[in-house]
């Protein structure tokens, strides 16, 4: 029953709140959908307790969705200790943006749409990992999409929200096509859906191979490598990364909820719940560790250079999504799950931070056209700081415990992707801190660049959005402190049991306990001269910046750019798709199929028979002419005995 | 005479044409004609509607064999008889037909109005040649049926259809005519061949593989054309384009699947030999109607020729399923087709609403309804989801298990069939887009009124069972597991079969 509670309430807010919104009005709507998600968070942090510190592991089956053979998949409710954790985390965040939405969207129009879209999304995201088969999780995969979908849209009267909610859907499902496949293959392999049955008859299926475009691979390894493109998409790696800054278009509870605290994670979960599969594929997990550890670095560049808020802070997600890959990668499931559960409650706060800030300026969203503000809005400034602190994994914020474990697992894997995985968040780590103080300095301090029109409004937010942050504020500071022992400390066997599976001889993350002091302490010094380096060129030598993208206008202009990607994919996949079926539509069923087949067809049967007509003159001599050519013939044939 | 104690298949097949037989016989001034045609119409296709849930209740789907099976002596001795019944591969598709039939006659209730008597006769006696050709188990009845749809179809696209209807109701016509004078040869060798026509005893009856070559191209020129698979699709987007909303909510819903069921009814049972031959050739016509169509669909700027389109490439993955020969492909086939006659109808009939409002389908000439018409917004969208194969609709489930049996074919070609995913999202959700969203700024869409109490009625059970099948899609494949089921195995032991007479 309260399984069913922390899972479908929040369904039933949406409903309620979607359907009979105006009825309510906007209070009743905000009403209904917060209490349904207190509801939940009630359920969900009972069993996140209950199940990941009392053991108590429980699957309940609702009944039967998909039945076709033996391919059978059930409805059901899956809690173990990596399901709970996340049930925990997600209802929790979930709520308290809810509640913060209520001051947010204050202004908007239509507030009951807005409640019961992110209602729907944490229904969608709890049916994810509460998955107890592969295609319930794709059905809570797509159904994040969706509501990621209408809620970057949510403003549909702009084109530049529309184009984005797009584009976040597709790529996503390009994504989705990898992780479709991952499921036929799956299926194929060990002949079941559900995760427990393919656990069991994946041990005697680890040297199975299959034939693919003329060569043999190992199936598992296809497999895994299918399934990470799908997870790939959904979390934003290199690659397939486009969409998450664009969706910044949405509002920014939404920025917060989605695309920074759960549904972007849960590509890192995906890998985390497959780690049986994982674990019987080293290629497959070297490309996780390499994707990971190159997004993590290539989006942290980037981040450097953006003067859009929310866009820095995507970046950010991006880049930190990439050190929780690289952490799977290298065997470390639980680090990866500790730092994305220690990441929902920093980033969370640093979005909605900056929610508050742009909700100060007058929706202002340009960093160069802040600053001077940190007196005006003290609160705000503070949780900033408190954001940041823990983003960039200064000592004792959870982001610390978290990063540094990541860290400390990559050096633990003592193998050449695990040492470039280590280099690269070394390097993303340094690059973090600078940016995020950038975005700090440049948004708080220094003169005021915005006009005095916006100035003047300048003001706290009101207590029911500061309240959440506060909130969160405080997981930013302790949640890393307290659950690293349970998550990653030694004793981690005890705290997961089952629901992670780490192959004997893949012991990152036990070496990570015992790594040098050298390696605890180098991400904390590149953290701080990180910090430094943000101070020196944004506070006391501001003329620094300028100079240098003036020397590397190319590098500048490159990282300004997103390195391209996005000029690239539009050039090879999107104009050419709409050219090629215009060309077919056109060439193809126009002048080929129908020139050929009916129209062709019909054309010459007329001509032919305009020429058939013509014969018919009506002329008596012409008639009487033809009939004794005829005579003729037929005498002949007679008479030479053929008739 | 079956278990019921009365013929239930030929009620429903010929209850219909009763109907139509009051309606032509009514007399009185023009408004008074339309108004009882349309009740008249209405009611008989409810009943119809309402008797033929029997079969959704009393159908037995622990058996794989026919049921409801009716045996009535007519050409005898020439092994040639009235028989009808419905086993699992066919019996949704006969509640498909006289579920949309009732929504067709609502939803044309204001839209037709000229020559509304013919066009209520026209539907009634559509929807018996429909119910008799998935009912019909002689194959000489089959044919008569399986032409019979042609009729209607041809008239109510070339009456009422907009304004290049007679090109399209010509093409439609010809195309289609084309590939039945062919099946007809097939049939009539057959015949020849096991001296009967009758479909449960030409199981049975095994045609010498040399001959199935000839005979599967036969059928598929007929088929192939229904479903339509590439390259045979041209006729598809024009007739949609013409025929008025609910010709094409019946094309779209029922008459594509007749060339699906077609293949499953004769092509794959009878001809297990050749369909093993040649299933690599519908394979790679599937896949290109996939990618094809889609890209097409992208391009396209008048709105049903966009779903058009789209229905071509999710036929392009019922054909791809049909010959895997695995139960999730054939499975996935199956629901694939009844989940796009729901969600292609609906997609159709959303089209009919705007069309009704403003009589243009060209996409351009829309933009910012979401704000008029929210309620119209959320049912397009859910259809449009549906159509992408959102998992929790309807549409999902056939894909997906299409993908799962492609996959066990050949992995190029589950990559092929998903591509469909990506570019399915492409076009519908531009198509969206470009009708729903964007601010509203032209002028002649702001008083555009949403959807009216008879409008929701028409989309209300399309609503329901697109989420019904979508969430608990087991309700329905429970009818044809057993059929498949058997299908595969008989399949099998006929290839084997084949294989050791090669070897002797």
């Amino acid at each position: 029953m309260i399984e069913a509670g922390a899972v479908f309430s929040p369904l039933v807010g949406a409903i309620i709140a979607g359907f009979f919104g105006r009825a309510l009005g906007d209070r009743g709507a905000q009403l209904v959908t917060i209490g349904f998600m207190t509801l939940a968070t009630l359920c969900g942090v009972t069993l996140f307790f209950d199940v990941a510190f009392g053991g108590n592991a429980r699957t309940i089956v609702l009944g039967t969705w998909i039945d076709s053979g033996s391919f059978e998949a059930s409805w059901a409710l899956r809690f173990d200790t990596l399901s709970a954790v996340m049930v925990g985390m997600v209802t929790f965040i979930a709520t308290l943006i809810h509640i913060y939405s209520v001051g947010y969207m204050s202004h908007d129009r239509t507030v009951p749409r807005f409640m019961a879209y992110l209602s729907l999304f944490t229904f969608a995201m709890l049916m994810l990992v509460t998955a107890d088969n592969l295609i319930q999780l794709f059905f809570g995969w797509e159904g994040v999409g969706l509501a990621s979908y209408l809620l970057i849209g949510y403003w549909y009267e702009r084109e530049s929200a529309n184009r984005a909610a797009m584009k976040a859907f597709i790529v996503n499902r390009v994504g989705d096509v990898g992780f479709a496949l991952g499921i036929a293959g799956v299926f194929v392999l060990t002949d079941s859906v559900g995760f427990d049955a393919i656990f069991a008859a994946l041990g005697a299926q680890g040297t199975t191979t299959v034939s693919l475009f003329g060569g043999e691979v190992r199936a598992v390894e296809l497999c895994a490598v299918l399934l990470f493109i799908g997870a790939m998409g959904k979390s934003a790696q290199l690659g397939l990364h486009t969409w998450l800054p664009d969706a910044m278009e949405g509002p920014t509870p939404v920025s917060a909820l989605i695309h920074a605290a759960t549904m972007v994670t849960a590509g890192v979960f995906l890998v985390a719940r497959m780690s049986p599969l994982f674990e019987l594929a080293p290629v497959a997990l070297s490309v996780v560790t390499i994707v990971g550890a190159s997004t993590a670095l290539f989006a942290a560049t980037i981040g450097c250079v953006q003067n859009d808020i929310k866009r820095v802070i995507a970046y950010s997600t991006c880049s930190q999504l990439g050190y929780m890959f690289f952490a799977a990668g290298v065997s470390a499931y639980p680090a990866a799950i500790f730092h994305l559960f220690t990441h929902a409650f920093f980033k969370a706060l640093l979005f909605l931070g900056a929610g508050s800030v742009i909700h100060a300026m007058s929706d202002e969203q340009d960093i160069r056209r802040m600053g001077g503000i940190w007196k005006k809005i003290p609160a705000t400034y503070t949780l900033m700081w408190i954001g940041n602190l823990a983003l960039a994994g200064v000592p004792f914020f959870s982001g610390f415990y978290s990063k540094d474990m990541v860290l400390e697992a990559a050096w633990g894997a003592h193998s050449a992707v695990g040492n470039y995985a280590f280099v690269c968040g070394l390097v993303a780590a340094f690059l973090t801190a600078f940016y995020s103080w950038r975005l700090l300095i440049l948004t708080f301090h220094g003169a005021p660049r915005a006009d005095h029109h916006v100035m003047e409004h300048v003001h706290e937010s009101p207590l029911v959005m500061i309240l959440p942050l506060v909130l969160l504020a405080i997981g930013a500071v302790f949640a890393g402190a307290v659950f690293y022992e349970p998550f990653v400390g030694h004793h981690w066997k005890d705290f997961w049991q089952a629901s992670i599976v780490i192959a004997p001889g893949n012991d990152a993350l036990e070496n990570a306990h015992h790594a040098p002091l050298w390696v605890k302490l180098l991400p904390v010094v590149m953290g701080a001269s990180g910090i430094a380096t943000a101070y020196v060129f944004y506070m006391l030598a501001p003329g620094i910046p300028g100079r240098l993208a003036a020397q590397f206008q190319g590098v500048h202009r490159f990282l300004l750019n997103k390195w391209y990607f996005d000029e690239l994919y539009d050039a090879v996949f999107v104009r050419p798709s709409l050219i090629i079926g215009r060309a077919l539509w056109k060439g193809g069923d126009g002048a080929v199929i129908d020139g050929f087949g009916p129209d062709g067809i019909a054309a010459a049967a007329k001509a032919t028979a305009g020429k058939v007509v013509k014969l018919q003159t009506g002329m008596v001599y012409h008639y009487a002419f033809a009939m004794m050519i005829g005579i003729v013939v037929l005498v002949t044939l007679f008479a030479t005995g053929r008739l | 005479m079956n278990a019921l104690g009365f013929p239930l298949l030929s009620l429903l097949t010929f209850l219909p044409l009763v109907g139509a037989a009051i309606i032509a016989s009514v007399q009185g001034d023009e408004r008074t004609v339309a108004q009882n045609a349309r009740w008249t119409a209405l009611w008989t296709s409810a009943i119809v509607f309402a008797l033929s849930l029997i079969l959704w209740f009393r159908f037995d789907t622990d058996s794989a064999g026919f049921q409801f099976t009716e045996n009535a002596a007519w050409l005898d001795g020439l092994g040639i008889g009235y028989h009808m019944g419905v086993d699992g591969m066919s019996v949704l598709f006969v509640l498909l037909s006289t579920l949309l039939t009732p929504l067709c006659i609502v939803a044309s209730w204001q839209s037709i109005q000229t020559r509304v008597r013919e066009y209520m006769i026209a539907f009634l006696v559509l929807e018996t040649m429909m119910v008799g050709m998935f009912c019909a188990l002689d194959f000489v009845i089959f044919y008569v049926f399986f032409e019979g749809v042609l009729i209607p179809m041809f008239l109510i696209i070339g009456v009422w259809g907009g304004a290049r209807r007679n090109y399209a109701a010509f093409k439609f016509f010809l195309y289609t005519l084309l590939g039945s004078v062919l099946m007809l040869l097939a049939l009539i060798w057959i015949y020849l061949d096991a001296g009967t026509t009758d479909i449960a005893a030409l199981m049975q009856h095994r045609i010498a593989p040399a001959a199935q070559t000839w005979l599967f191209i036969a059928f598929f020129a007929s088929f192939a054309v229904k479903v339509p698979m590439w390259p045979l699709h041209t006729w598809l987007p024009d007739a949609h384009v013409e025929a008025p909303t609910a010709g094409s909510v019946i094309l779209a819903g029922v008459l594509l699947k007749m060339g699906g069921y077609g293949f499953l009814r004769f092509s794959i049972p009878l001809l297990p030999d050749a369909t093993a031959a040649l299933a690599p050739f519908i394979f790679a016509l599937s896949a290109i109607a996939i990618v094809y169509t889609s890209l097409v669909a992208l391009a396209q700027t008048d709105i049903k020729k966009l779903i058009a389109y789209s229905s071509v490439a999710h036929m392009g993955i019922v054909t791809l399923g049909l010959f895997t020969m695995n139960q999730q492909g054939i499975e996935g086939a199956i629901f694939q087709m009844l989940s796009h006659g729901i969600v292609s109808g609906a997609l159709f009939l959303c089209v009919g609403v705007i069309y009704d409002r403003m009589h243009t389908r060209e996409i351009d000439a829309y933009g910012g309804l979401a704000g008029t018409m929210p309620r119209y917004a959320i049912l397009f969208m859910l259809f449009t989801m549906a159509s992408v194969g959102l998992p929790g609709t309807s549409g999902f489930v056939g894909e997906f298990l299409a993908i799962m049996g492609a996959w066990q074919v050949s992995k190029l070609l589950a990559l092929l069939a998903a591509s469909g995913m990506v570019l399915g999202a492409g076009y519908m959700l531009f198509l969206y887009r470009r009708v729903i969203f964007g601010a509203l700024t032209k002028q002649n869409l702001k008083g555009l009124a949403d959807l009216s109490p008879r409008e929701v009625a028409v989309f209300a059970p399309l609503v329901v069972l697109t989420l019904w099948m979508g969430i608990y899609p087991s309700s329905f494949t429970v009818f044809f597991d057993q059929s498949v089921a058997r299908m595969i195995a008989q399949h099998h032991a006929a290839l084997a079969a084949t294989r050791q007479l090669a070897g002797l």
